[in-house]
């Protein structure tokens, strides 16, 4: 369970705008993580999504899942069309041909658009400063062309171009520390959120919405496709990935670390790894390695988180 | 509701490919894709609205009574409702159709 009174679920937004009839695969966390991001947004909102996953799944011609204006672009430029779409905007309000109004404005993308192909268009509309907000879905491969590494792929996952073998472990590099690349840029707010913490994520989405400037938000989005794990635990891997700290909840903001969920008591990642087919031909030495690592990462964090 | 997507033809099509009707995609009943479905025991439900909010197929519906049920139209039965409800009152059996 979320650090919640079960009963607060009740108190969410009603309002849906990403709908029913999306072409996600069954339990796909990605687009409940789409669906609670654009809960907390609201109707005035704007997206440029890149491609991926959820792109495809809700935009079959002729129709459309999206309750707000949106539009698809290419892969690497959804920050550059959304900054287009501030600026044109901020200088039509300011010329009096729109009435003045506060817009959310929203680039999307996957791991694959965010950590290696869209990047520096990323960089370049953080370093400008523009009034947005960029939401990464991370589901830690290329999943929409079918399971191909990326940056973002955790060491020691197989996927189809990090297959584990007799000479190979799956993917050999570590993955890439997105968030804290956005925050080498300064910007004012950055965050990591997982739909499992529904609230948590929620809460995120609004403040990176009321902060003037870009803010840069990380989800981990539980693919049970790739994964290669039951439907129905999508959720209790979101929940297993922060309770073992493999993925830390943490807010930067304006300079200051915090950490926005601290498990207790911190689950050994044998928990998070066993279970998914991508990590499946895993050895024990591998797992201690990988929670090692984990516990270093973790440590350095908290030493951030209180710093201040 | 929107428009059946198999009457409308590539000439009735928006320049650049625009979507005008928003939320559109409900016309596409996703319930056919289920092999399982959740069933909930209402005597047990305590009506908090979990199964709800972690529906990534905006599936499940309240209704007047308070009570959540999954909208069989669109859920894909992928469990996650039965695995995360707070009691454990949801379960789910094999769909036929
Ligand atoms: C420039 C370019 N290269 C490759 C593709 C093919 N392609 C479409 S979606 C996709 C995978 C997207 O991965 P990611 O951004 O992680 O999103 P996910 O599908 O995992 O949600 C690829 C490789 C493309 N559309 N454009
Ligand atoms: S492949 Fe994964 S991310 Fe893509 S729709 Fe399926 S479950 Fe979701
Ligand atoms: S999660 Fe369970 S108890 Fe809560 S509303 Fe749904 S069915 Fe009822
Ligand atoms: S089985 Fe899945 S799709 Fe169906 S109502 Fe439950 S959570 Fe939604
Ligand atoms: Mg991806």
């Amino acid at each position: 369970m979320d650090k919640f009174s079960v009963f607060s679920a009740r108190l969410v937004e009603k309002g849906e705008y990403f709908t029913s009839g999306h072409r996600a695969c069954q339990g796909c966390a990605e687009a409940l993580a789409v669906r609670l991001v654009m809960k907390a947004l609201g109707r005035n909102t704007i997206v440029a999504m890149a491609t991926g996953c959820m792109e495809i799944v809700s935009s079959p011609l002729p129709t459309t899942a999206w309750e707000v204006p949106w539009i698809h672009v290419a892969f690497e430029n959804a920050s550059a069309v959304i900054s287009g779409c501030e600026s044109g905007m901020k200088a039509m309000m300011r010329k009096g041909k729109l009435p003045p109004k506060k817009i959310n404005f929203v680039a999307m993308g996957g791991d694959g658009a965010t950590a290696d192909i869209g990047m520096g268009q990323l960089s370049g509309a953080l370093e400008r400063g523009h009034d947005m907000i960029y939401v990464c879905y991370d589901n830690e491969a290329y999943m929409n062309t079918g399971i191909q590494r990326s940056s973002s792929t955790p060491w020691g996952a197989s996927t189809t171009t990090s297959p584990a073998g007799k000479v190979s472990k799956g993917q050999y590099t570590q993955k890439k520390d997105m968030p804290k690349i956005a925050i080498a840029h300064n910007i004012p707010y950055v965050a990591t959120a997982c739909p499992s913490f529904p609230f948590d994520l929620m809460d995120k989405v609004e403040k990176a919405a009321a902060i003037e400037g870009p803010a840069y938000l990380h989800i981990l989005s539980v693919c049970p496709t790739g994964w290669r794990i039951p439907s129905e635990e999508a959720i209790k891997y979101g929940r297993l990935a922060v309770n073992t700290c493999v993925f830390p909840l943490y807010e930067y903001e304006h300079g200051e670390y915090s950490l926005t969920y601290r498990p207790h008591p911190i689950l050994p990642v044998r928990e998070y790894i066993e279970g998914q087919g991508r990590f499946r031909h895993l050895g024990s030495e591998d797992i201690d390695s990988i929670q090692e690592r984990t516990r270093m990462e973790y440590e350095k964090l908290v030493k951030l988180s209180e710093e201040d | 509701m929107a428009r059946p997507m198999d009457e409308i033809r590539w000439q009735d099509l928006e320049i650049g490919a625009a979507v005008s009707e928003h939320g559109s995609s409900s016309e596409y009943k996703t319930g056919t894709w289920r092999s399982l479905r959740p069933v909930v025991d209402k005597d047990q439900c305590i009506r908090c609205g979990v199964c709800w909010l972690y529906c990534p197929d905006v599936a499940i519906k309240q209704s007047e009574d308070g009570y959540f049920e999954a909208d069989l139209e669109y859920c894909k039965g992928c469990g996650i409702c039965a695995r995360e409800c707070p009691v454990g009152c949801i379960s789910v059996v094999i769909e036929e159709f």
